[in-house]
């Protein structure tokens, strides 16, 4: 007979659109991070280091990378006899076919699987944030208060309270009530999107809840449970915790890892995070390679000088380029005497020689003020930069580019330039 | 692929000095990430042997640890897999391998169980990337009893380590001089990687068993080499051979030589190696590194040049590296100075040390002070 505790459901689906180009080909968990990792990673080895060996992933937006990411989950320990990872796409039922309308639709048109392991509990984890958590304590607190439902929750700063939906508790941490960006915030205990669910409890409102159309856990099914009086409780967590659902969001997280001591250190022996690393050679830096504080990944040539970045695995930087301040990523190359400034660079990108990225004052852009800010060069995967061009602030890029898209070999600040791929 | 493997592990080597103190040399450190086994383990997988045994014996454990899952290199299927054989004692021996034949001897059931025609036999002390199917094509086209791989070493060449051969017009092999002591010219020597057919070895080691011969080299081939057809395979890409300290040092500087990391990090096929899930290296302010390797893990501080640098290693600020190879997991405190040294894995450096070898001449440095203040 099978029988587990508590298994986890991954919601991996969502596209992620305010990283823009990042996740043009892929969902938001697919996406590099911290110089080897993808952020499906930090759910993916929470769960194991918690001791929950049975993950469902939901995919749907762009499912490829994510999908050869994970296999059968052997990185992470997850390739299991009974459980392990289970890749779980929308698919045709019998009498209708839909895509996943909701984060709780998602886990409805799921309720089979999660039925075949018999769990006591189930763990709802969302893909897009960058934290280690021990989901057996917050178990344990669940269990301690023998609660239907707990929320992890995560006290934010007062003035930015009333950007998050929040909980509010009584002194034994039960909810009494939830505020959804309030103006004038009563609690500054922001929900995670980290749920355990009671599964008694959650299959009965899911199948009450199955024709409420986008069906949501904070909008529709927590609400829901809590007016039927279920007992809600709010677990107070208080390690690192950084969304980096934004462009600049996702920069500052990275840049955090080059601090002389991170807040979240990547280099300790307990709670591994764990990845599917296509190489494991070592780096080689050259004659007149210049470094300072940067991490670098496995495999990668540095032969210029980088400052103050992220840089991934497989990458190439030819003698004389200078990179500062950048995120870039698996398999690219830098090419001669190229200066990149402020750059977020995704993976199999080529840059020229002679090129100048990040240049200028920083100029709205055009397009999508609120995606590509705070003076970021944004490069797609697979982009081709020609030599010797210059690119504005603010900018973004993808596919193969020619000099003829630069006029005056000049891209302005602000401006969006979108060509084919050479897959295309 | 119509073959099993087998690695011959189980040496030390007195050349490697207090290096293999607490480990095989087949189980060396080679270019920041791998171990010198790695090369013989990623060669058979990447030929498509699915069924390998590696012979361990001298400090097997440190082997042991590393092969803790065959996953690495893709060996851990239904059909075939990695196999480990320590000696053990049973009820009709009660040795220790006393020679490369016999380690393979007392493993006969081994080869009696496999049902693959031929067995591909290579040491794992050598550094070398070698598709087997080409060796096992040309021992089949000349209807070979054996095929020896074989390697020219080039100008002034020492020959006192290896077995030096010469071979007619067509390949087969005419002398084998064992360690013949002098330097010759760019002379052909065995690689230490041999191709047999499956029941002719179990014959010849059953006879050599019969007679207490228990030498591979001495007792098989040299003793063989005018009755059975014995060919040379001349392996025309990088080996190397780790079994002396310059050796092993020269091995590693080998890896900053742009064609060699380009063959060995870049082109098909990849050498594979255990995953050990450490994050990317960090330089924070005030490192300088040139003409170096630098695996996953480490945290640099200080200057490093012409050196390889491995796994999980600490170097403090304002410390030099020079032309030195830093083992897995070394703390270095402080104002360090380290030039022309081997500095062996989980070493704690005292901060304002001063260590310095000669060059050619590397100094092992062992030093087991306490790990202070972290």
């Amino acid at each position: 007979m099978i029988r587990k505790e508590m298994i986890a459901m991954l919601l991996a689906g969502g596209q992620g659109s305010r990283l823009g180009i990042l996740t043009a080909d892929m969902a938001k968990p697919a996406v590099s991070y911290g110089g080897k990792y993808r952020i499906i990673d930090f759910p993916l080895s929470n769960c194991i280091n918690s001791g929950v060996d049975t993950v469902g992933v939901l995919t749907q937006y762009q499912p490829l990378r994510l999908n050869t990411h994970i296999g059968i989950g052997i990185p992470w320990d997850l390739d299991r006899n009974i459980g392990g990872v289970s890749i779980l796409p929308p698919y045709e039922k019998s009498d209708n076919a839909e895509w996943y309308t909701g984060t709780a639709n998602a886990i409805y048109q799921n309720l089979k699987f999660i039925e075949h392991y018999n769990p006591e509990y189930v763990l709802i984890l969302g893909g897009d944030h960058i934290y280690k958590m021990d989901y057996e304590i917050l178990l344990d607190f669940h269990k301690s208060n023998n609660a239907d439902i707990t929320l992890a929750t995560y006290p934010v700063a007062w003035e930015d309270a009333s950007r998050f939906g929040l909980v509010i508790t009584d002194e034994n941490k039960k909810v009494l009530d939830f505020e959804e960006k309030p103006a004038k915030p009563r609690s500054n205990l922001a929900s995670m999107g980290i749920y355990i669910f009671t599964w008694k409890v959650l299959k009965e409102a899911l199948i009450k809840l199955k024709d409420q159309p986008g069906c949501d856990f904070g909008m529709h099914v927590i609400p829901y449970c809590h007016k039927n009086g279920a007992n809600v409780y709010a677990f107070e967590y208080n390690g690192y915790w950084k969304d980096v659902g934004t462009l600049s969001a996702y920069w500052e997280s990275n840049m955090e890892l080059i601090d002389l001591v991170p807040d979240f250190n990547l280099y300790e022996e307990f709670w591994k995070i764990y990845t599917k690393s296509e190489v494991s050679t070592a780096q080689y830096l050259g004659e007149n390679a210049v470094l300072s504080r940067s991490i670098v990944g496995e495999g990668t040539e540095i032969y210029g000088s980088v400052y103050n970045s992220v840089i991934g695995p497989e990458v190439v930087i030819e003698e004389g380029a200078v990179v500062s301040d950048s995120i870039i990523m698996q398999g690219t190359h830098i090419g001669r005497n190229s200066k990149i400034n402020k750059a977020i660079i995704a993976e199999r990108a080529l840059v020229g020689s002679d090129c100048e990225l990040g240049v200028g004052e920083e100029v709205e852009n055009k397009e999508h003020p609120n995606i590509y800010c705070n003076g970021l060069v944004t490069l797609g995967e697979k982009t081709v930069i020609p030599d010797g061009v210059r690119i504005g602030k603010n900018t973004v890029i993808s596919g193969v580019t020619t000099p003829e898209d630069y006029p005056n070999n000049w891209l302005g600040g602000g401006e969006s330039l979108k060509k084919a791929g050479e897959d295309a | 692929m119509r073959a099993i493997g087998i690695v011959l592990a189980g040496g030390n080597a007195s050349r490697m000095k207090e290096l293999t103190n607490k480990r095989a040399v087949a189980a060396m450190p080679i270019a920041g990430s791998y171990r010198a086994v790695d090369f013989a383990l990623s060669s058979l997988a990447n030929s498509r042997v699915q069924k390998v045994a590696v012979l361990t014996q001298y400090n097997s454990r440190s082997l042991n640890e590393h092969m803790s899952s065959s996953k690495w290199w893709d060996f851990g299927r239904k059909q075939g897999g990695l196999y480990v054989f320590t000696p053990t004692i049973t009820a009709d021996n009660s040795f220790w391998y006393r020679g490369t034949a016999d380690s393979i001897y007392q493993n006969i059931d081994f080869l009696r169980n496999s049902h693959e025609p031929y067995v591909v036999i290579t040491s794992g002390d050598i550094i070398y990337k070698l598709d087997f199917n080409k060796v096992l094509e040309e021992h089949i086209e000349n209807k070979a009893d054996i095929t020896i791989v074989c390697k020219r070493l080039g100008k002034h060449a020492d020959t006192s380590r290896y077995g030096v051969i010469s071979t007619a017009e067509d390949g087969r092999i005419t002398s084998f001089d064992e360690k013949p002591n002098g330097s010759e010219d760019d002379p052909l020597v065995s690689a230490g990687i041999y191709v047999i057919r499956r029941r002719q070895l179990i014959e010849m080691l059953e006879r050599a068993n019969e007679e207490e011969r228990y030498d591979l080299v001495r007792d098989i081939i040299i003793r063989f080499k005018d009755v059975k057809k014995i060919y040379a395979f001349e392996h025309k890409e990088y080996w190397r051979n780790i079994a002396s300290v310059n050796d092993y040092y020269d091995a590693n500087m080998d890896f900053l030589k742009p064609d060699i990391r380009d063959y060995f990090f870049r082109q098909y096929p990849d050498v594979y190696s255990k995953v050990d899930d450490l994050p990317p290296a960090k330089y924070n302010a005030g490192a300088e590194v040139r003409n170096s390797l630098i695996a996953s893990g480490t945290i640099v501080n200080g200057r490093i040049e012409n050196s390889v640098v491995f796994k999980q290693v600490y170097i403090g600020n304002n410390c030099t590296i020079r032309n030195s190879i830093i083992l897995n997991g070394v703390h270095i405190g402080d104002n360090t100075y380290i030039e022309n040294c081997i500095v062996e894995s989980k070493d704690t450096i005292k901060p304002g040390s001063n260590y310095t070898g000669q060059p050619g001449a590397p100094r092992i440095v062992l030093e087991r002070s306490d790990r202070y203040g972290i």
